[in-house]
């Protein structure tokens, strides 16, 4: 749809700068938690935020990141939240891919019922079986590690079903003077099938990390110790801890500290971050 | 292309097994925590196993004992409510908002990045962050968001988060705020893609903005907004983190949905017979989802067509 009506006259033009005026606002409010967050954030820690008083304070600091460090094993959770990420993601790009190839490249018995089996992990999401995938993390002897976090989004229904997507628009032309060639199904896709599908694995990948960055519910149950604690599950844990109570400059530290690193890089990439989701969502 | 090019493909299309060995990985996944939990939780929802009672402890059978104790709890159908509740008002709400901050930035002006990214940002926010956040917000007296509505005349409670009649709709503002400008991104698209030639046509025979919106953009957007209603109420049932922060479903279960409460039966309660039961119920409302949105996206495709 085109803007609305480009103005002329006086009143389509008044109308025209109300609607801006009310974009402008309503964005400001959408972004007030996070601007205050930072603005607490920064608030000395001997001046309390208290009531009439929830801005700036008389001097900038950093020392309630540091403090927020110190109190929780932060590097640590860092440290797990981006082995859990990569691995997910790492393991995830291979089993796309091969899986996405089969099912446009190749005819084979059960084809259509293969594909629905594995489509069946978009109907019935992984979270909502989180009790009996627990007893089988319990089962396996991988309760309290990284793996058992990682491990139940190796598969990716939707991931398979996107690179699927995107290799069946790969011409058959193309596909068919490989064939021709003698290319072998490794070369086929690594050379014919991948490259015009890698926006799609980049759209796949950024929405991965996104999510798995941001879980809480499960790595919460498959965890009990610092050792594999993500952040989230971290900052939870973190504003539980007695002592810190409702000292808001902490605890607006903690969560930009768990927030942060992605934010950065959604800046920086933003364009291709938005992209990114509508492409894996749309497609 | 040739007869005989389209042979050769056709048969080194086939292969006896390799298929099935690239299939293989992501088979083995989605069978070892999706086909099967669904089978264990549907096996186990039949038993009576309580892990912290030791008489419980060993399963035994009671048929649908489960099904028939939660129904019969006015426990579980305050939170059978409560979830009903969240997600008819969430999702619709978040989609509508989602819809009008497109239409709003949807302008080749200076400065609409910001705006863009004023209401995507909650989207790569953890939920957990943002509810830590809303957390102050909802402090009573000095809180933002009371402070916020007091400007417009508002006396009510203050106790967000702590009140039995306020604290469902705590949880569902922070959901709305988290979700809707993750659905204005797909409106976005949708909006940009549009041809344009209609709309300058409808122009020409002297339609309002409002009689575009209604009678080409609305009908013009329908797939767009069956996709985002069903990423938007399959989300909504799976959305609880915040719920941990704010307000840990209280006070007594006022805030409790469907997903935390079969969190609280299995790992506060050690009641996995229940668990499975509610696991099952869950299942149940999401495939009721995903297939009424199916089936309505089907007709409208055929309706289309016609």
């Amino acid at each position: 749809m085109p803007d609305a009506v480009s103005p002329r006259g006086f009143w389509s033009k008044l109308g025209y700068w109300l609607v801006l005026l009310f974009t402008g606002l309503l964005a400001l409010l959408w972004a007030v938690p996070v601007i205050w967050a930072f603005v607490a954030s920064t608030r000395p820690p001997s001046e309390p935020l208290g009531r009439g008083d929830v801005w700036f304070g008389s001097s900038l600091t950093l020392v309630n990141y540091a403090t927020a460090m110190s109190l929780a094993p932060f590097k640590l959770y860092y440290i797990n939240t981006i082995l859990i990420v990569t691995m997910i993601l790492g393991v995830q790009l291979i089993t796309i891919t091969l899986a996405g190839f089969a099912f446009a490249h190749y005819k084979f018995m059960g084809k259509q019922l293969l594909l629905f089996f594995i489509l069946l992990q978009l109907m019935i999401p992984t979270t909502a079986l989180l009790a009996p995938n627990f007893s089988t993390i319990r089962a396996l002897g991988l309760f309290d590690t990284r793996l058992a976090i990682a491990i139940p989004y190796f598969g990716s229904a939707f991931g398979t079903f996107l690179m699927r997507q995107a290799f069946l628009e790969v011409p058959r032309d193309l596909v068919d003077a490989g064939v021709i060639d003698g290319c072998n199904w490794w070369q086929l896709l690594r050379h014919i099938y991948l490259p015009p599908s890698k926006s799609m694995l980049v759209a796949f990948g950024l929405s991965s990390v996104v999510w798995h960055w941001n879980e809480f519910l499960w790595p919460l149950v498959v965890t009990n110790s610092d050792k594999s604690r993500p952040l989230t599950a971290g900052l939870v844990r973190f504003t539980q801890l007695g002592e810190i109570g409702a000292q808001w400059s902490l605890l607006t530290a903690a969560t930009l500290l768990v927030a942060a690193p992605l934010f950065i890089v959604f800046l920086i990439f933003q364009r291709q971050f938005i992209q990114s989701f509508v492409h894996s969502g749309l497609k | 292309m040739s007869a005989s090019a389209s042979a050769v493909c056709k048969r080194k299309r086939r292969n006896p097994i390799l298929p099935y060995l690239l299939i293989l990985p992501t088979f083995f996944f989605v069978a070892m925590f999706t086909a099967w939990p669904t089978l264990l939780a549907f096996y186990q929802s039949f038993f009576r196993q309580r892990l912290n009672i030791a008489k419980f402890r060993e399963p035994i059978f009671i048929g649908v004992g489960n099904y028939a104790t939660l129904f019969n709890d006015p426990r579980f159908l305050l939170v059978l409510k409560n979830t009903i509740i969240y997600v008819l008002v969430t999702a619709p709400i978040s989609i509508v908002l989602g819809f009008l901050f497109a239409l709003l930035i949807n302008r080749a002006i200076k400065g609409i990045g910001l705006a863009r990214l004023a209401f995507f940002q909650p989207t790569i926010l953890p939920m957990v962050s943002a509810a830590t956040i809303w957390m102050f917000f909802f402090t009573p007296d000095y809180g933002l968001w009371n402070t916020f509505l007091q400007r417009f005349g508002y006396s009510g409670p203050q106790n967000w988060t702590g009140n039995p009649d306020l604290a469902l709709i705590a949880i569902m503002i922070v959901a709305i705020w988290k979700n809707a400008g993750y659905y204005m991104i797909f409106y976005l698209a949708g909006l940009q893609s549009l041809p344009t030639d209609v709309y300058e046509a409808a122009t020409l025979d002297g339609a309002s903005w409002w009689q575009m919106l209604w009678k080409i953009t609305f009908p013009l957007l329908r797939r767009t907004t069956l996709f985002v209603s069903t990423i938007a109420f399959i989300g909504a049932f799976q959305m609880v983190d915040h719920i941990f922060v704010l307000t840990k479903g209280g006070p007594s279960r006022a805030s409790t949905v469907l997903l935390y409460y079969l969190w609280q039966m299995r790992f506060e309660n050690q009641d996995v017979g229940k668990a499975s039961a509610i696991t099952i119920i869950l299942i149940i409302f999401l495939l009721i989802f995903t297939v009424t949105n199916f089936a309505l996206s089907e007709r409208k495709e055929e309706e289309a067509h016609a």
